[in-house]
């Protein structure tokens, strides 16, 4: 098992440097010249083309990507064009708050949506499931920043019930987590409810059932351990899309995380600060999948034991 | 009455089951009767799809509801009418009083619990035992189908298929039936472990006294497990006897049929006999005779005439028109039209 989780993070290496390497090019792409966007449009030629070499833009992609990794293996997530401050701080000093968006994102969307998802397997075809399952389909199809914005218009604009924005105190963090995890817990219903119908059709829960088990034993001992596969899968998969989905939902929220930052360095074109934000979001990625990973080994004895 | 209930310890009646689906009503079960004596073992012989599992099933009260319905007939256990129990009662019932082998030991253990923990769960839904006692007397019964008692900790895929077979014994056995229904429990294992395993249940059904409900299409589990047999086509028991009856004068000509599908050990370069055809489709099951299809002494009568059961002896039942007065059907000869 120790060995494993070593060998996994020692993935991480390939991860960070298949991701900045995308990232850097991307950026590198992209049209605007990063010192007029800094100092203004109105900025004399001279100081543009001062900055430009000061920040070492002048040279060739190769060279910048090249120096940008040398840094990144000494721990160093370079300096923001723009507020010349080190982005690890400028980014960490926002994690917390996406992180804490996340991280209630997803106890609303899991805390809903596995007791739904087992209610509608078990009475599947009735009015219950029926019900839910539309909603479900709605939470996967609905765009998260027009939920966000219409929970605006509704608890904000007209019923005043929670604030359009910021970050002050729990009312603050109400609607932007029912934006964030709608769409994960109309996907984590929609697994649970598969998986559920799968697994309590299978033969251990006809011996179960001949053993005297009750009915509710049946579906919460017996059935739903073995139907958790699947669904810790895609919400492992799904905190991928919380931390994407964060960009939007901050940006609608003014909630001031890695998102809007990540947002108005995209804006600015500065890489390095974009570069940092990505490759922390995808080493927070493979950190969750890989925990994801090791709890399947506590579910099921018959992965932990390929798990040497 | 009460004489005639201690004698038995499944009685069904005129037992039906129907299963609605889109294609149709499948008629699974049409109308059956059987009969185990305490401490016998009663052989249930069909093809695939006779509707043998759906009657072991309807005695657990466990067919699936929906599509699946038990729509007549009386099912009376110890002498107790067990469609009046409420499911509360029959979960008290299952396990304890009735406990069933089901046929693919490969899947029909939970994955994720030990063996262990799955035989004391058993025990403890029955008796009044702490946990750990449980646990105790769950690895004693490990022990008793010849497996170590500290492999109770291990989990269903570190088991062979035969180990797990015994696991599942062990676990029906635990808390003293009196009826076990086996469901073809050696058809998905191998013919080496098969007889191990046939007599590690036989030894523990004598040991504890328990009837049997032996269902399967070998006819020689049959012969070298039950007192009474059976023979179930499309639904319906088409000949029932002793032992004797059934191998020594085979009436029925499905039965013949079902003989003759066998190896001949003694020569073996003869060719088999197969019964022609398929099972009937059991939303569509034909007019009179249910076999009428297939046999090879079919008259005109047998395609409109549902045959009744006749009485050959004491213990020898035939549902077929041949041993009816009257009807101009003689076997022999096989005339198949």
């Amino acid at each position: 098992m120790h060995k494993y989780v070593i060998k996994r993070l020692i993935m991480l290496i390939p991860v960070v440097i298949g991701v900045s390497f995308l990232v850097f090019f991307i950026m590198s792409l992209a049209p605007g010249d990063t010192a007029r966007t800094i100092l203004g449009e109105d900025a004399p030629i001279e100081a543009i083309e001062a900055l430009n070499e000061e920040l070492g833009l002048n040279d060739p992609v190769l060279i910048r990507y090249g120096r940008y990794m040398v840094g990144l293996a000494h721990g160093d997530l370079g300096t923001s064009y723009k507020s010349g401050r080190s982005v690890f701080t400028e980014v960490m000093s926002r994690f917390p708050d996406t992180l804490k968006l996340a991280f209630w994102g997803m106890i609303f969307a899991v805390v809903l949506s596995i007791p739904i998802g087992i209610i509608s397997a078990t009475k599947q075809y009735s009015l219950i499931d029926s019900v839910s399952m539309v909603f479900a389909l709605l939470g996967v199809a609905t765009p998260n920043f027009w939920l966000g914005l219409m929970l605006i218009i509704g608890f904000s604009l007209h019923l005043r019930w929670f604030p359009s924005g910021g970050s002050e105190g729990w009312k603050a963090l109400v609607l932007p987590v029912i934006t964030l995890g709608t769409g994960c817990m109309a996907n984590i219903t929609r697994t649970t409810r598969s998986s559920m119908l799968e697994v309590i059709r299978q033969d251990y829960i006809r011996t179960a059932k001949a053993k005297g088990v009750g009915y509710r034993s049946v579906i919460y001992k017996h059935a739903l351990k073995n139907a958790l596969i699947p669904v810790v899968t895609v919400i492992g998969l799904q905190f991928g899309s919380l931390l994407g989905g964060a960009v939007l939902t901050e940006a609608v929220f003014s909630w001031p995380g890695v998102g809007t930052y990540l947002v108005n360095s995209i804006k600015a074109k500065d890489t390095p600060a974009v570069l940092g934000c990505v490759i922390i979001f995808s080493i927070c990625f493979s950190i969750v999948n890989l925990c994801v990973d090791i709890l399947y080994a506590y579910i099921d004895p018959r992965i932990k034991s390929k798990y040497k | 009455m009460a004489e005639h209930d201690s004698k038995y310890t499944l009685e069904i009646k005129d037992l039906e089951v129907q299963f609605k689906t889109v294609d149709g009503v499948v008629k699974a079960v049409n109308g059956i009767d059987l009969a185990i004596e305490k401490g016998k073992t009663l052989g249930l012989v069909g093809e695939t799809g006779a509707g043998k599992t759906t009657t072991a099933l309807s005695i657990l009260r466990l067919v699936p509801d929906p599509p699946g319905k038990i729509t007549g007939g009386t099912i009376t256990l110890e002498g107790k009418d067990l469609f009046s129990y409420s499911e509360k009662e029959m979960e008290t019932i299952r396990g304890s009083q009735v406990s069933m082998i089901f046929q693919d030991p490969m899947t029909s253990l939970n994955p994720v619990m030990t063996v262990g923990d799955q035989i004391a769960e058993v025990i403890q839904l029955h008796e009044k035992i702490d946990p750990k006692e449980a646990l105790e007397k769950a690895k004693a019964m490990l022990e008793m189908v010849g497996i170590p008692g500290n492999r109770g900790t291990e989990y269903p895929h570190q088991f062979s298929g035969g180990m797990k077979q015994r696991v599942i014994i062990a676990m029906a056995l635990v808390c003293n039936p009196h009826l076990l229904i086996a469901d073809e429990p050696t058809t998905a294992l191998d013919v080496t472990i098969q007889a191990q395993v046939l007599d590690l249940m036989q030894k523990l059904r004598e040991k504890y006294g328990t009837s049997m409900l032996m269902i399967t299409h070998d006819l020689g589990i049959v012969a070298e497990v039950c007192d009474n047999v059976s023979i179930m086509y499309a639904g319906r028991i088409v000949e029932h006897g002793t032992l004797e009856d059934i191998f020594n004068s085979t009436s029925h000509p499905y039965t013949e049929g079902l003989f003759g599908s066998l190896p001949n050990i003694e020569n073996r370069n003869e060719q088999l006999k197969p019964i022609p055809g398929l099972m009937p489709d059991p939303t569509d099951l034909p007019p009179g005779c249910a076999f009428h299809p297939r046999c090879k002494y079919c008259k005109d009568i047998c395609k409109s005439r549902v045959p009744a059961v006749t009485k050959l002896s004491d213990t020898h039942l035939v549902a077929c028109l041949a041993y009816e007065e009257g009807t101009g059907v003689t076997l022999g000869g096989g005339d198949n039209e």
